[in-house]
């Protein structure tokens, strides 16, 4: 059988000359078949593009971040001389209180000096220069030690002292040689100094737990910053954001799902909420001056103005996913409570509502997960701009004192001039990231465990 | 602080007539149950729910009533002639907030006695010193007049919380009263518990118009204010963003509109593309396996916070920008177009990599809705699958798509951290994406940030742009709405 009976079909078939075959592809077909392989490589490659970038974010927050939770630090032995700390020699704690920590410089510059003896070291430094390679920090650090345990006066005790983010630098490949020529911080020939110490074990980089549970320091003390209290501070604000808008959120979600009458009052409060979710957050944030700080003259940067701006934020989320989940229990359910003898509000609370629970913990675990990631409105109410050096002592302070929250802290430390926060706020990404992906963790593994299919 | 204790007492008074409520409605039927018209329990929700709900109700309204009367009748005692040159009775009003604050802090450590406040003068003690002592600093020299409006907003203040204490006790009280007395056993409890449920219900849901009303309010009567001080001409229609504090600012917020309008083209640009294949490859092409894997891989995009994007764009994406466009003979083509890290194109860039997971799953729903027998027929004459989609597919998706682009954009136009971080502060007009831009979200953090004082036009200008912004996405919402519902092919 030939495919003679195939010559001269219909004018729009394609001219196929004798000896095609269906075997061979014609020249319109290559084309089209052409179109099609590009159609589906620019899908491949949008994609690629699309997971590329989140590699490269990822990649980006992890290589710059995990410096942060390294730090360097250096080993000295200190000896606390009476003749400086207690002239007296009392040991009474109210004169002992009156040495500053300019009292205490010249203790860790005798350290140095015999820590360059005791090893051999040959450098022309100044002992004020070696000093320099700690942190600024540091003859706190000794005050705070010797007035807890002024019975220590006298005797050389060995310290870990925090060095300074330039060493630090060094240490993490951030600061050479070059960078740092015109920088008045530090001077090559401390550099070399240090590596001498480096290599004597003096100089060491080890984990830094204070960056995970410290507070914030100065701006002149990158080396010494913390996410600590800044966590607490979102700590509170998720505990008032929970209070406020999961059960407001439920009782809303109820009321349109299951009472509201089908009228103009019920169709603007649904119209209101799917706009309130689509509002941009910074117009929360407005919304918190106006009324929380301005108006009520609840005080800045206090958490609990964070967390109420928060709940107006949440809410649209919590009520738009806990509709969803009462709307997926089956009106069988309803209806077998009813016809029991239930009334309506008993058939929703004691029927319904059980088992919408486990989508409603969901979505609110999800909108806390938004609320914890949110900055811009944080920024109007003052939860930037300040050193958060002091964590809340009661319930009551952590809500009503000024405190930053993780990622207002990130933002200050992205906003300050030293390059050496920046790697802090790397580090202070991923443990926001860590928070997220747990709780979106959880409520992906509640969503399995708990759902049920009709 | 005292008003806990209040909000304890009333939960403790109504957690007794839950007990009472309970017991008494028993009694009634003498122990038996059955007799009653509705379950124990609903007895003692009733008389709970008849303590709390009223007295924490006038709690919660006087709370925040209360400051707006004390701070009417305090400031009628500042006379305008006290008020200084450069200051403002809100000023003025802060101050005496801020020495009533000392003067509790005063008396709650014992420093001064209840009386030696009330009785204390300017002319005879030094009360910045005083307060200093105590850890309130005050920024000046406490006056008479300050002083004496501190003393007596305490006062007011002091009164009108042993009011309100008195009143809700009293509500408390009285509630447990009247219901206990109103239970027996033919008293409709469920029903009534029920009815009061709902209103909580009601009030709850009202409360997302209460804050839309709460933003729409606030933000406008701050725009008064602000049109009151600035003329309304030139934030529409002038040229120029200059704010300054000699009072001559010029205060426009045309070029802040057009660099938001540009970074978020940009972004969509980036975006749209992207994401309207990816939708299309994930919809269409891609296996089961690949769907699974891809899909949550780029919505996790979507839930990164925008922070993290804003030091993104600051630290990586600008710096890698400014090395391809800048940095003359150093940069990597040599040239010297891009001034610094912040621009127009770094904000645009990474806003469209935060986008693009939105576009996507957006699109990704509508394209999976439209019915697969209308493929199947394409298919089925012949079309190849890119046609199927190119011709069928995506004109009857197209109302969808275009109203995912639009509530993009509105994001987009909304998106704070990464422009406050990443575009710069520089208002101008200005078609090159290389330089660097300010938008409207940018200039409101940067007016409302630090010591604002609500009474300049440099900060009131905040809130006509923040309305401006409001108005905007909300108007881009609404039309996405529109279009989706308006052009949407029903199938069934």
């Amino acid at each position: 059988m030939t495919d003679i009976s195939q010559q001269g079909s219909g004018p729009a078939a394609p001219s196929r000359k004798h000896g095609d075959t269906l075997m061979q592809l014609t020249a319109r077909t290559k084309r089209r078949n052409a179109a099609e392989r590009r159609f589906q490589a620019y899908g491949i490659a949008a994609i690629g593009v699309g997971l590329l970038m989140l590699a490269i974010l990822v990649v980006n927050i992890f290589g710059n971040g995990m410096g942060a939770f390294t730090q360097t630090f250096v080993s000295l032995d200190v000896e606390l001389l009476e003749s400086k700390l207690d002239k007296k020699g009392n040991r009474d704690i109210e004169d002992i209180k009156k040495v500053s920590t300019f009292g205490y410089a010249p203790l860790i510059k005798g350290a140095f000096e015999a820590k360059v003896a005791e090893l051999g070291l040959e450098t022309d430094l100044k002992s004020k220069a070696m000093a320099d390679l700690l942190s600024k920090s540091a003859p706190a650090q000794l005050r705070d030690y010797v007035l807890a345990d002024p019975d220590t006066i006298g005797k050389t005790v060995s310290f870990r002292f925090l060095a300074n983010s330039r060493v630090d630098g060094y240490m993490k490949g951030r600061v050479s040689r070059e960078s740092i020529e015109n920088d008045k911080n530090i001077s090559a020939a401390q550099l070399d100094f240090a590596d001498q110490l480096i290599e004597a074990g003096v100089i060491e980089k080890t984990f830094n737990p204070a960056f995970i549970f410290g507070a914030d320091a100065s701006d002149q003390r990158p080396e010494a910053a913390g996410m600590g209290v800044s966590m607490l501070g979102s700590l509170f604000m998720m505990f008032v954001v929970l209070a406020l808008a999961l059960p407001i959120g439920v009782a809303a979600s109820i009321y349109l799902e299951e009472f509201a009458a089908k009228n103009w009052l019920t169709d603007i409060i649904e119209v209101n909420i799917s706009n309130l979710a689509a509002v941009p957050s910074i117009v929360f944030g407005i919304l918190g001056l106006a009324v929380f700080i301005n108006y009520m003259h609840l005080p800045m940067s206090a958490p609990l103005v964070g967390g109420l701006v928060l709940t107006l934020m949440t809410l649209p989320t919590i009520i738009i996913s806990t509709r969803a989940s009462l709307k997926s229990v089956p009106p069988s359910i309803r209806d077998a409570a009813l016809g029991v003898g239930a009334s309506k509000m008993q058939a929703v609370f004691h029927h319904v509502l059980p088992l919408a629970a486990p989508g409603i913990l969901t979505g609110t675990i999800i909108g806390l997960a938004q609320a914890l990631g949110e900055t811009a409105p944080l920024l109007l109410i003052g939860m930037v701009g300040f050193i958060a050096s002091n964590a809340p002592d009661s319930v009551a302070s952590g809500l009503m004192d000024p405190n930053s929250a993780m990622p207002a802290q990130i933002y200050e430390w992205a906003k300050r001039a030293d390059p050496a926060f920046y790697e802090r706020a790397w580090g202070g990404i991923i443990i926001l990231l860590v928070f997220l992906v747990t709780m979106n963790t959880l409520a992906v593994i509640l969503r399995r465990r708990f759902e049920r299919r009709w | 602080m005292p008003t806990v204790w209040l909000v304890v007492f009333v939960i403790a008074v109504s957690a007794f007539g839950y007990m009472a409520g309970r017991h008494r409605a028993l009694q009634s039927a003498g122990g038996d149950s059955r007799a009653l018209h509705s379950l124990p329990a609903y007895y003692g929700y009733n008389v709970a729910l008849t303590v709390l709900v009223p007295s924490l109700l006038v709690l919660a309204l006087w709370l925040f009533v209360q400051p707006i009367l004390v701070d009417n009748r305090v400031s009628d005692m500042i006379p305008a002639e006290a008020i200084p040159e450069s200051s403002t009775l809100g000023l003025v009003m802060s101050d005496v907030r801020r020495v009533a604050e000392g003067l509790d802090i005063a008396v709650e450590q014992g420093a001064l006695t209840e009386q030696e406040t009330r009785a204390i003068r300017t002319e005879f003690t030094d009360v910045r010193s005083r307060l200093g002592e105590l850890g309130v600093a005050l920024g000046a020299d406490v006056r008479p007049e300050v002083l004496q409006a501190a003393q007596r907003y305490r006062q007011i203040n002091a009164t009108g919380h042993l009011l309100m204490s008195i009143a809700v006790t009293v509500l408390a009280l009285g509630g447990l009263a009247y219901s206990y007395a109103a239970t027996n056993k033919d008293f409709r409890a469920r029903n009534v518990v029920e009815r009061g449920i709902l209103a909580l219900l009601i009030l709850a849901a009202s409360l997302a118009i209460l804050t839309t009303i709460g933003i729409v309010l606030s933000m406008l009567f701050e725009t008064t204010n602000f049109f009151r001080l600035h003329s309304w001409t030139d934030f529409f229609f002038g040229s120029t963003w200059a704010p300054n504090f000699r009072g001559d600012s010029e205060l426009s917020i045309l070029p802040l509109l057009w660099g938001t309008l540009y970074i978020s083209f940009i972004a969509l640009l980036v975006a749209v593309p992207i994401g309207l294949f990816a939708a299309v490859y994930l919809s269409e092409y891609a296996n089961g396996h690949v769907r699974a894997f891809a899909k949550p891989l780029l919505e996790i995009l979507a839930g990164i916070p925008t922070i993290v994007y804003g030091l993104f764009a600051l630290l990586t994406v600008g710096p890698a920008l400014a090395n391809i466009f800048g940095r003359g003979p150093e940069g990597l083509l040599g040239v010297e177009w891009m001034s610094g890290a912040t621009s127009v194109l770094t904000a645009g860039v990474v806003m469209g990599i935060m986008l693009i997971p939105f576009v996507s799953s957006l699109s990704d729903d509508i394209i999976n809705a439209v019915p697969q027998a209308m493929r199947d027929g394409s298919l089925g004459l012949g079309a190849t699958k890119s046609e199927t989609v190119r011709q069928v597919v995506l004109p009857a998706a197209l109302p969808g798509i275009v109203g995912a682009v639009l509530l993009a954009a509105s994001r987009a136009i909304g998106e704070t951290m990464i422009v406050v971080m990443g575009a710069g502060a520089i208002a101008k007009f200005s078609l090159n994406p290389l330089e660097s831009m300010t938008t409207i979200t940018t200039r409101i953090v940067s007016q409302l940030t630090g010591d604002t004082d609500f009474a300049s036009p440099e900060t009131l200008v905040a809130f006509a742009l923040g309305i401006t912004l409001f108005v905007l996405t909300l108007g881009l919402n609404v039309l996405a709405l529109y279009i989706v519902r308006k052009y949407r092919e029903q199938y069934e």
